[in-house]
């Protein structure tokens, strides 16, 4: 008898945790997969990521509606991480489609990108892709990144383009993405084209509250925001002329693995493209960052004013 | 991997980032905990010695260590942010985040300290006529103070570890290594990275243990209760684990 | 508030998910924590190297440990296993010292009577020594439950969905509804897997009430 007890406190003490665990969710089986945070999905499923800024994620809900519409199995991965992050989860299958601009994909892929317009660069992105991955139709719709100032500091400086920059730039605090300081369509490459020294680089977001924020307070005096971005317009924000076209063509385009490409998705996804152009894009956006609307409802507001689902 | 790492850290392009980091990062962890011990460490003896308030130290304590960290960061920085100017903007919503997180330790050390004193001590101190400040200051404190110890130093490592956080608002220190890593992909950065914070924990808390070891009382540490609390002591002595056991031990139980 | 109530189902899926990824660790953390606790407190050699080792785990980067743990695991980039092993590791960290103090404030007189008893070492382990020291280890889990749940959300950052992610959308968009009711949601979390610890640790230590009530 106090043999069989002993054990059993003992055995449940053991159990404690496991209760713990399962208790205050669902029940069931502890063991199982998080529901929707399954590491694979179905061979049928594509799973569409995105990168870490509202518009990439809207792009993916767009996306996503889009394939769902066609009777295709999706599944959604937001928020990844940053290109360096999400195309090697494209690689290792993580994901299998995620929303990509022309200009830095090529660049990303192919260290000496040279062309420029936007016909050009598409062609050479698709020449320098790796042999799993595969880009669809790019659409008219262009989120090229900027580099913007304030109203008072373009006044201060007489600031009309990047080149403007070039004497003044010692003195100014240059803010942008962390990625940026390594990246050739960053700090090095705006060196390079421009010859700008900055007095420093800060390390912020991908064009998110803090790059606004903090070129709103003078923090960073010149910062990396996209031409798409409601908060130039909403914060009167000078966007800087690019004369030697650095910020080659940014066409919104989808990456692919190639293995998942079939008449069905290849037709969704293209007659997407077909339909977005700049001020519809940034129309969008503007929905989600300002308006504070969910990503996946604007996507499904779109796709329906445009018969696409 | 552990190449990788060697390599990053001894690379001499990396020997003046890598110091600026780190004395960034002990700057906010410094800063953070002395914050956070002025205003936990009265409290607690508040505390401990009226008796008065147990339920809200017990409470407080529990709803701050279930904010969660990041949430709580972007809060400050989205509120907060737009009124700031300068640096500021930057070390302040970080600044607060890591007070938050340090104080629950060093209240419920200080609190469980205090309390713990032997009652039969105070009992002596108050015959032998002293007041209540004295026996506060001259009984309980140093009676108290491997607990407090305790906390601090279970703080100090949990800031230590979550000031790298601040890096994702645009805050400098070791966390710039995993930040910057993550967005170029760079593993022996970010490795390198954990690794420094890891060392810089280990070498805190060892100077912790050393101060601690001058500043506790022998006749503290000899006879502070029987076995338990020699094996306590001795074990926060010689290791730099997180001292958090007695202290939570006591939160858990005064629920 | 309205941000709330017509998000409803993403706050719950996101618990949910939550609550997996902060709550399996603690369970496979104890598994773990037990014998090498036991082992710190059996071996007088054992412990400083054990608490040491574990300690320091606890101060590695959760950022890091995410990102660095597919290379080592070669697992997919995405996949909550790294979330799962991760939380494992901090939950570890937390209570092999837990397990190894609570096992070491037995006192001598107990483990003497359970002697006499005719108890021997395996089953004076698990059934008097471990049984004893449940108050002890559940303050241990507790304090990790609140640190798993918090930890958690960092996951985000890396894309493993969780209620971490209000943090990032709501921050991405400068918008404070989704940071808040993410806030709040995560205290909601702690406080049930606390209940649950506290319950179930009563209902082990039936002892602890009759003292009480005496």
């Amino acid at each position: 008898m106090t043999h069989t007890k002993t054990v059993l406190t003992a055995v449940s003490a053991l159990a404690l945790a496991g209760l713990a665990a399962c208790g205050s969710s669902s029940g069931g089986d502890p063991l199982a997969q998080p529901t929707g945070a399954g590491s694979k999905a179905p061979s049928g499923t594509i799973v569409v990521g995105s990168a870490n800024f509202p518009e990439s994620e809207l792009l993916m809900d767009i996306y996503a509606g889009a394939l769902k519409a066609k009777g295709v199995t999706v599944d959604t991965k937001p928020n990844i991480g940053s290109r360096e992050t999400y195309i090697p989860a494209l690689k290792d299958g993580s994901i299998d489609l995620v929303p990509e601009y022309t200009g830095v994909l090529d660049q990303y892929f192919n260290k000496s990108a040279k062309a420029t317009d936007s016909q050009a660069v598409y062609d050479e992105l698709k020449a320098s892709l790796p042999s799993g991955l595969q880009v669809l139709e790019k659409s008219a719709a262009e989120d090229k990144d900027a580099v913007v100032v304030t109203k008072d500091t373009a006044t201060k400086y007489n600031l009309k383009s990047i080149a403007d920059l070039g004497p003044v730039a010692k003195d100014l605090v240059l803010g942008g993405p962390p990625e940026w300081k390594t990246r050739e369509s960053g700090v090095p490459g705006l060196k390079k084209v421009y010859g700008l020294n900055f007095k420093e680089f800060k390390p912020l977001d991908a064009g998110g509250p803090l790059t606004v924020q903090a070129l709103k307070n003078g923090q960073v005096q010149a910062a990396n925001l996209f031409t798409t971005d409601p908060n130039v317009p909403a914060n009167g924000f000078v966007v800087l002329e690019d004369p030697k076209s650095f910020f080659a063509a940014q066409n919104v385009v989808p990456l692919i693995t190639k293995s998942k490409v079939n008449d069905t998705v290849s037709s969704a996804l293209n007659a997407v493209s077909a339909k977005l152009d700049t001020s519809t894009l940034a129309g969008l956006v503007k929905q989600v960052v300002i308006d504070k609307k969910d990503a996946e409802d604007v996507a499904s507001e779109f796709l329906k004013q445009a018969g696409l689902a | 991997m552990i190449n990788d790492i060697i390599a990053w850290l001894t690379d001499s392009a990396h020997r003046d980032d890598i110091v600026q980091r780190l004395l960034e990062h002990l700057q906010y962890v410094l800063l953070a905990t002395v914050i956070a011990a002025g205003v936990a460490i009265p409290a607690g003896m508040w505390v401990g010695h009226t008796g008065r308030g147990k339920f809200a130290v017990v409470n407080i304590s529990g709803f701050a260590r279930a904010i969660p960290t990041l949430g709580l960061l972007f809060f400050i920085v989205l509120w907060l942010g737009p009124s700031l100017s300068g640096d500021l903007a930057f070390l302040l919503p970080s600044l607060i985040v890591l007070v938050v997180l340090a104080i629950p330790p060093i209240l419920a050390g200080t609190y469980a300290g205090i309390d713990e004193v032997d009652p039969a001590a105070r009992d002596a101190a108050r015959g032998m006529g002293m007041r209540g400040w004295q026996v506060l200051f001259k009984v309980e404190v140093p009676c108290a103070l491997p607990l407090i110890f305790s906390g601090l130093r279970s703080a100090l490592l949990q800031v230590v570890a979550t000031a790298t956080i601040a890096a994702t608002v645009g805050l400098g220190g070791l966390g710039r290594f995993l930040i910057d890593g993550l967005a170029v992909r760079d593993y022996p950065q970010m490795a390198s990275g954990a690794v420094l914070v890891a060392a810089l924990a280990l070498v805190i808390d060892l100077v912790a243990a050393v101060v601690q070891r001058f500043a506790v009382s022998r006749g503290v540490t000899g006879r502070f209760r029987t076995r338990r609390a020699r094996v306590a002591v001795g074990s926060t002595a010689e290791s730099p684990a997180t001292a958090e056991s007695p202290a939570t031990t006591t939160v858990g139980t005064a629920h | 508030m309205d941000w709330f109530t017509s998000h409803l189902d993403d706050v719950w899926r996101l618990s949910v998910i939550h609550a997996y990824l902060a709550g399996i660790p603690l369970l496979l953390g104890l598994v773990v924590a037990l014998p090498l606790g036991w082992l710190a407190r059996r071996f007088s050699w054992a412990y400083p190297p054990l608490i040491i080792g574990t300690g320091l785990l606890y101060t590695l980067p959760s950022l890091a440990v995410f990102i660095l743990l597919p290379g080592i695991l070669h697992t997919q980039i995405l996949d909550p296993v790294n979330v799962l092993v991760a939380m494992t590791v901090y939950t570890v960290a937390l209570l092999v010292r837990t397990v190894a103090d609570g096992l070491g404030a037995i006192p001598d007189d107990v483990r003497l009577a359970a002697n006499a008893m005719g108890y021997r070492p395996v089953r004076r382990l698990l059934g008097v020594e471990l049984p004893l020291a449940v108050p002890v280890i559940s303050a241990g889990l507790r304090v990790a439950a609140v640190s798993n749940v918090s930890i958690v959300s960092v996951a985000a950052i890396i894309g493993v969905e969780q209620l971490g992610s209000l943090f990032t959308d709501g921050f991405n968009r400068d918008f404070f509804a989704p940071i808040v009711t993410g806030i709040i949601a995560c205290g909601v979390l702690s406080l049930l897997f606390d209940v649950v610890i506290v319950v179930v640790t009563r209902l082990l230590t039936p002892w602890t009430r009759a003292r009480a009530a005496s």
